[in-house]
């Protein structure tokens, strides 16, 4: 009896493959995909500001106005350029040429020598939000280098006469010192690489099944609804923990994202996360029974959650507190924690274990949702 | 001719208005995106988790701990009595910032020596990390700063930093208006790649072939529909930026709707290259998706397009989402005249262009 099972589970299993194989779609979603996805994040989005243009305005040339503009020069965050006077810096930022605007004024120079306080106008572009928060902080660190520099040059006159002489701030980055946004996105990506595979092309394919017919005509075959669920997701979850394979691969070969912990780890982590995902598919498809909705539900319920409520990207600690309550019910937010902290960071047990757990509870939920769902509307 | 045209119109619209399902994913989805991306999109940093180890325990230290207690960026969640005890905390994801005061804090700042102070953030999140040592960075000038104007030591120079446009640099105003862009092209680009692949899955295409419409017709008639839903949602989310997420609309709303009509176009001639080079939902699905995420990554909606490598910045050119952001973000927040966005109207009008002449083609291609 039991070999008798396994060899129908087998031919089962076969034919879903040879559908796979068959139907070139399939695979471009498990590989193609992924290989994309991973090509334009690794080399297309940074966060990382450099060169940034900013317009100067010196009112009156001085050897003091000098000495900051050339600080701002040898930065290699800013790429500044001499604007004449101030209506033709805005009317550079008006017209998103430069990001910000630094005006020192006539009385930049006499006030520095004098009794001090001389300012620096600065006026951001803050259309960008965040690009403008970066340039602020690039900014704040180049005047005080600045000041730094010119304290020496004078020799202090005043104990605690600078304001970097007042304090000697170290600023360290752990984990990421070289603060690169491309070793946190690459992480985080195979979380939504394999929601793809996972939960997209699952809920596509079986909703496929469900619009032809031939899912019931399955149910009228000896075949039980456990080897059907099981025939159905085996294929998936190779094709999904393949994906993350080559996405692995990519990220510390590629883009030299730093593996400090355990590939192991990271196997294990993905299979409960493909579990979860896998669950969500066979829900999503068991619901609509429709290509098209199911395509949708699925990028609404899964991708998308993956991609923005995940800590993928945006901070959840800084979301509003309903939002936050929400991404726990998120399956990626748990293995996208996992991945950075194997990644970057070692096989932190203390991030491990507790996302782990919530994984194998998020996968036991899903699947035995679907499982419920499936089984309801065969009757 | 245009009252076959209309009526493909009509019915095209029926089909997608009429079945419940398809209604669904027309109007839930989008809502759905605007509210999540809307509050969850956010670079903005609040009650980020700190802990402290001062080993300074005079009133100055304390004063400087307080200058971060008291904003609503951190929130201190524990004091620990030795440096030993700080990877651990930031390891577990306890903490992302850690405050080290040296012993010998309050002994430099009066002798005038620099007074020690270390930040370690973690970099795991590398955007979260710089911009909290931007905070960081900020709130200790000001502290040395103010410290100095006590003790009666002058400050040589003083940074004046001000923000146009966004002057509490909120992420919000920046995020939704592009939300606007996004879903417009989402659900044009959804309802015209699946319309000819969902009839020739169902069979009905061939129908629609015997009829007297001509291949330009069948086109018009299923890209139509597209830029009438694509405008609606378009509104719909500008109405909801304005009046349920405050983000402030200085310009003209003509110069948007202008952009809005190129940009759809422009998103038509692509969805019905793709409808015209797929046969079956899945394939259509799958060319919407794979022109969808790289336009989405590539457009500077999320991350600017001044930081990519120079080969994928002029990619960007060819992605008609990068200019109509402009053009949103611009009337949003700039008051921007027509006249200066008009490169971008230019652009995406021959974008639109070069995408509906090949759909026809690829139309004629399949049709004969």
């Amino acid at each position: 009896m039991s070999i008798r099972i396994s060899r129908r589970l087998r031919g089962l299993v076969r034919k879903e493959f040879v559908q796979i194989r068959r139907d070139p779609s399939s695979l471009a979603i498990a590989f193609l995909l992924p290989a994309l996805l991973l090509l334009l994040f690794g080399y297309g989005v940074s966060l990382d500001a450099y060169h940034v243009r900013v317009g100067v305005v010196v009112t009156q040339p001085t050897a003091e106005t000098a000495s900051f503009t050339s600080h701002l020069q040898h930065s290699p965050y800013f790429a500044p350029v001499a604007l004449p006077d101030i209506q033709a810096a805005e009317r550079a930022i008006g017209r998103r040429e430069i990001s910000a605007i630094l005006w020192l004024r006539e009385d930049f120079t006499r006030k520095l020598l004098a009794s001090g306080g001389a300012p620096i106008g600065v006026m951001l572009d803050g259309v960008d939000a965040n690009t403008a928060r970066i340039v602020e902080g690039y900014l704040q660190q180049t005047w005080q280098t600045w000041l730094a520099a010119r304290a020496a040059e004078v020799g202090q006159p005043v104990p605690g006469a600078t304001i970097s002489g007042a304090l000697a701030v170290t600023g360290r980055v752990w984990f990421n010192p070289a603060v690169q946004s491309r070793d946190y996105l690459v992480p985080g990506l195979i979380a939504v690489i394999m929601t793809l595979t996972g939960a997209l092309l699952t809920a596509l394919v079986i909703a496929r099944e469900w619009e032809r017919g031939t899912l019931e005509a399955l149910m009228v075959t000896p075949v039980s609804l456990r080897e059907i669920i099981v025939s159905k997701l085996a294929p998936y979850f190779v094709l999904g923990m393949g994906g993350m394979a080559v996405s692995v691969a990519m990220a510390v070969w590629l883009f030299h994202v730093p593996l400090r912990g355990s590939f192991a780890v990271l196997v294990l982590a993905a299979s409960l996360f493909m579990g979860a995902a896998l669950g969500m598919g066979l829900l999503i498809s068991s619901v609509a029974r429709n290509q098209f909705v199911a395509g949708q539900i699925a990028i609404i319920v899964t991708f998308l959650p993956a991609f923005i409520l995940s800590g993928f990207i945006f901070d959840i600690g800084s979301m509003p507190e309903p939002i936050r309550l929400f991404t726990y019910l998120v399956a990626a937010r748990y293995f996208v924690a996992i991945l950075q902290s194997v990644f970057l960071a070692g096989d932190v047990w203390s991030v491990i274990l507790p996302n782990a757990a919530a994984l194998v509870a998020m996968a036991a939920i899903f699947l035995g949702l679907a499982r419920l769902v499936t089984r309801k509307r065969l009757d | 001719m245009f009252s076959r045209v209309l009526a493909l119109i009509v019915k095209e619209l029926l089909a997608l208005l009429k079945d419940p399902k398809s209604r669904m994913v027309l109007i839930g989805p989008p809502l759905m995106q605007l509210i999540v991306f809307g509050y969850a999109a956010t670079f903005d940093l609040n009650q980020v988790p700190f802990v402290v180890y001062n080993a300074d325990t005079s009133a100055a230290s304390r004063d400087l701990i307080a200058h971060f207690t008291g904003t609503p960026t951190f929130r201190l969640v524990a004091r620990v009595d030795s440096l030993a005890q700080i990877p651990a905390l930031i390891e577990g994801r306890k903490a992302v910032m850690a405050l080290a005061i040296d012993a010998r804090f309050t002994r430099d700042l009066l002798t005038g020596q620099p007074a020690p102070v270390e930040v370690i953030v973690d970099g795991r999140n590398s955007n979260t990390a710089l911009i909290a040592l931007g905070y960081a960075n900020e709130i200790l000038s000001d502290y040395a700063a103010s410290w100095a104007s006590q003790h009666g030591a002058r400050t040589p120079s003083a940074l004046v930093m001000r923000a146009r446009y966004n002057p509490n640099l909120e992420s919000r105003w920046f995020i939704i208006p592009g939300i606007i862009a996004l879903l417009a092209q989402v659900v044009t680009l959804l309802v015209v790649a699946l319309t000819v692949a969902r009839e020739r899955e169902a069979g009905t295409f061939d129908q629609l072939l015997v009829t007297p419409l001509r291949p330009v017709d069948i086109l018009l008639g299923k890209g139509i529909p597209g830029l009438i839903i694509g405008l609606a949602e378009a509104t719909v989310i500008l109405l909801a930026a304005v009046f349920w997420f405050g983000v402030p609309l200085r310009g003209a709303v003509g110069v948007f709707y202008l952009g809005a009509v190129v940009f759809i176009i422009a998103v038509i001639g692509i969805g019905l290259l793709i409808s015209a080079l797929s046969a079956t939902q899945q394939q259509a699905l799958l060319g919407a998706f794979l022109f969808m995420v790289p336009s989405i990554i590539l457009s500077g909606f999320a991350t600017p397009i001044a930081n990519m490598p120079q080969a994928v910045q002029w990619l960007t050119l060819i992605n008609p989402l990068r200019y109509f952001l402009v053009v949103v973000r611009s009337v949003f927040l700039q008051a921007a005249s027509l006249a200066s966005l008009s490169t971008e109207i230019a652009a995406m009008a021959a974008i639109g262009c070069v995408s509906l002449v090949a759909a026809t083609v690829m139309f004629r291609r399949r049709v004969y």
